[in-house]
């Protein structure tokens, strides 16, 4: 089945000149495993092409359960050039939370059940 | 010298908010606030101020924040860090002296510079560090270049007694590692040992979780849902970090405030901003994050341990700022009926205009608020039955050119079309915004080219 990034995970963008670099989270261990398997530099790249077709580079970071990418080109040359409201790439991780991956049922069930490793009193 | 180090969050950019940090001095037990009020672009508008009047350039809302805030610090013996002094930290060390001698106010104040390498690069001539663009192609517009410095002068002014540092451009978490190595007494430049690196790579991350204020604590959470469960933004405390002689670090904030301090929003700040995560570099010591470690003990406390650190690089990046055209940009509203359609209209209208008039320019960049201006492509339209039915639709139209005087006119080509256009104008926004666009130029230069030049000035009180 195709699941929306937004099921598994959270993420954060940021801007450094032409580039925007994006955090994505899973929330638990079971998470991880499907983006690290899913989630590669290649689609990344893939999902951005039709708006932003620069390179995507990608590493893992199993320890914090985490991948870092970051998308060049992706602000018109930079963020005091850039003629796009958001022109920063505030937003743009939210774009990337858009990306479909393919898991099985099970394996995105079992994402879903396990807790979240952060401390949330009051999640729903 | 305290036993462990609490350092506190101050502002996370020019314009950012001050009361939360009297939250920490007043509850947070702190014993220095950090305060980033540069972000990339920011020097980019303090240039624009400094060619108005040459007394600014630096980051304005300092004074106030001070006049609020060093009344709770002084009485608590807390310091205060900041790099307000953006293009000229001198202005702002004099401002705000004039504003506490106004008050009766007392402190000493330092002053670091020496971060401005404008006028060497004609000299260095460094290349676009993330695309190789030869320096040449810009030297003719290069409008501002600072160079990020480290932790070392901001040391120097702690060991003179300094009650508040003001530097220009040095690396965001310097101003947070500086009062670790002061307090600790920490080996900076000749750390050799890997726990020397590694306690420096701590201090460094801990100012990476604290240079951005409440994205910190809970602020700018992205995520689906989960950022309704985290409570109270409008009271939101700004990280604290409480660091221990061997680097270890507890990341949490003032009791009773909002936002939330977990897993999940200390590591979505720690990533922030990071290409490399291996080799996260700054003037100081080089992170890599790869085996560090968050631990969530609940009620907003998060130990933070293993950062590895390597030895520091053998130059300095600086940021420079070149002249790059004009924009404009007008913002239109249509409502229902065939609001899409009527926006589509007027957009051909205003490109008529532009040919008519023979207004040159490299661009006209059209998007949707509301529909499409956060996502572009990647956020579908609604159908075309659906669009038809659209309530309203906004169009924003930008104009980019190398001519001042096409994008001063563009706001003019609007008005007559609220009678000649399109029917149902719901309003137009920005008539008047000409500006300037400036393109940033990330380069390396030789760490000694910079540091020579670097001066502490400890003003008398």
């Amino acid at each position: 089945m195709k699941v929306q990034l937004v099921k598994l995970a959270h993420a954060r963008s940021g801007d450094k000149a032409d580039w925007v670099d994006f955090g994505l989270f899973a929330w638990n261990e079971a998470g991880y495993r499907l983006i690290a398997r899913e989630v590669t530099a290649e689609r990344v790249q893939a999902h951005f092409a039709p708006w932003l077709p620069g390179t995507v580079q990608c590493w893992a970071l199993p320890n914090i359960l985490a991948l870092k990418l970051v998308l060049q080109g992706a602000l018109q040359g930079g963020g005091a050039r850039n003629l796009r409201m958001d022109n920063l790439g505030k937003a743009m991780a939210a774009a990337l939370l858009r990306m479909e991956i393919e898991v099985s049922a099970a394996e995105f069930a079992e994402a879903c059940a396990a807790p979240r490793v952060g401390w949330w009193p009051e999640a729903p | 010298m305290h036993a462990n180090v609490r350092i506190g969050a101050g502002l996370g950019f020019y314009g950012d908010a001050w009361e939360p940090v009297a939250a920490s001095i007043e509850r947070g037990g702190v014993h220095y606030i950090a305060s980033d009020h540069l972000a990339e672009l920011t020097l980019a508008i303090l240039q624009k101020d400094r060619q108005r009047d040459a007394a600014l350039g630096y980051a304005r809302d300092v004074v106030p924040m001070l006049m609020r805030l060093w009344p709770l610090m002084q009485a608590r013996g807390v310091k205060f860090i900041c790099n307000a002094g953006g293009l000229n930290p001198a202005g702002a060390a004099a401002a705000l002296r004039a504003a506490f001698a106004a008050k009766g106010l007392k402190a000493r104040i330092a002053v670091v510079t020496g971060d401005e390498v404008l006028p060497r690069l004609a000299a260095l001539t460094p290349p676009h560090m993330f695309n190789a663009q030869p320096y040449e192609s810009v030297r003719e517009r290069m409008v501002f270049a600072n160079a990020y410095l480290g932790a070392r002068p901001i040391v120097s002014a702690l060991q003179q007694g300094a009650d508040i540092v003001i530097t220009g451009r040095v690396a965001d978490a310097a101003l947070f590692l500086a009062p670790l190595v002061h307090e600790f007494g920490w080996k900076l430049e000749d750390a050799a040992t890997q726990p020397e690196l590694d306690r420096l790579a701590q201090g460094l991350a801990v100012g990476h979780l604290l240079e951005c204020s409440g994205q910190g604590s809970g602020g700018n959470f992205g995520s689906q849902g989960a950022w309704k469960a985290i409570p109270d933004l409008a009271h939101i405390g700004y990280p604290i970090a409480e660091v221990g002689e061997d680097g270890s670090a507890l990341i949490t904030k003032a009791p009773g405030t909002g936002g939330r301090i977990n897993f999940d929003t200390v590591r979505q700040q720690l990533l922030y901003e990071v290409h490399d995560p291996t080799r996260y570099i700054s003037p100081d010591v080089v992170l890599d994050m790869s085996a560090l470690k968050l631990e969530d003990l609940g009620e907003d406390r998060v130990r933070m341990t293993g950062a590895r650190g390597h030895p520091r690089p053998a130059q300095l990046k600086l940021v420079g700022g070149f002249r790059e055209g004009y924009k404009a940009e007008v913002t239109w509203g249509f409502s229902w009926p065939d609001a899409w359609d009527k926006a589509q209209a007027a957009v051909a209208m205003v490109k008529a205009q532009l040919a008519d008039r023979r207004m040159a320019h490299d661009e006209l960049f059209v998007e949707y608020p509301g529909l499409n201006s956060a996502h572009g492509p990647l956020a579908p339209l609604p159908a075309p039955e659906a669009l038809a039915e659209l309530n309203e639709v906004w169009v924003r139209l930008v104009v980019r050119t190398q001519d001042k005087t096409v994008a001063d006119g563009f706001g003019r080509l609007f008005p007559w079309m609220a009678l000649s256009g399109p029917a149902y104008t719901c309003g137009f926004h920005g008539l008047n915004n000409s500006s300037e666009l400036l393109g940033i130029w990330p380069a390396l230069v030789g760490r000694e080219a910079v540091e020579a030049a670097v001066r502490v000035e400890l003003l008398s009180p």
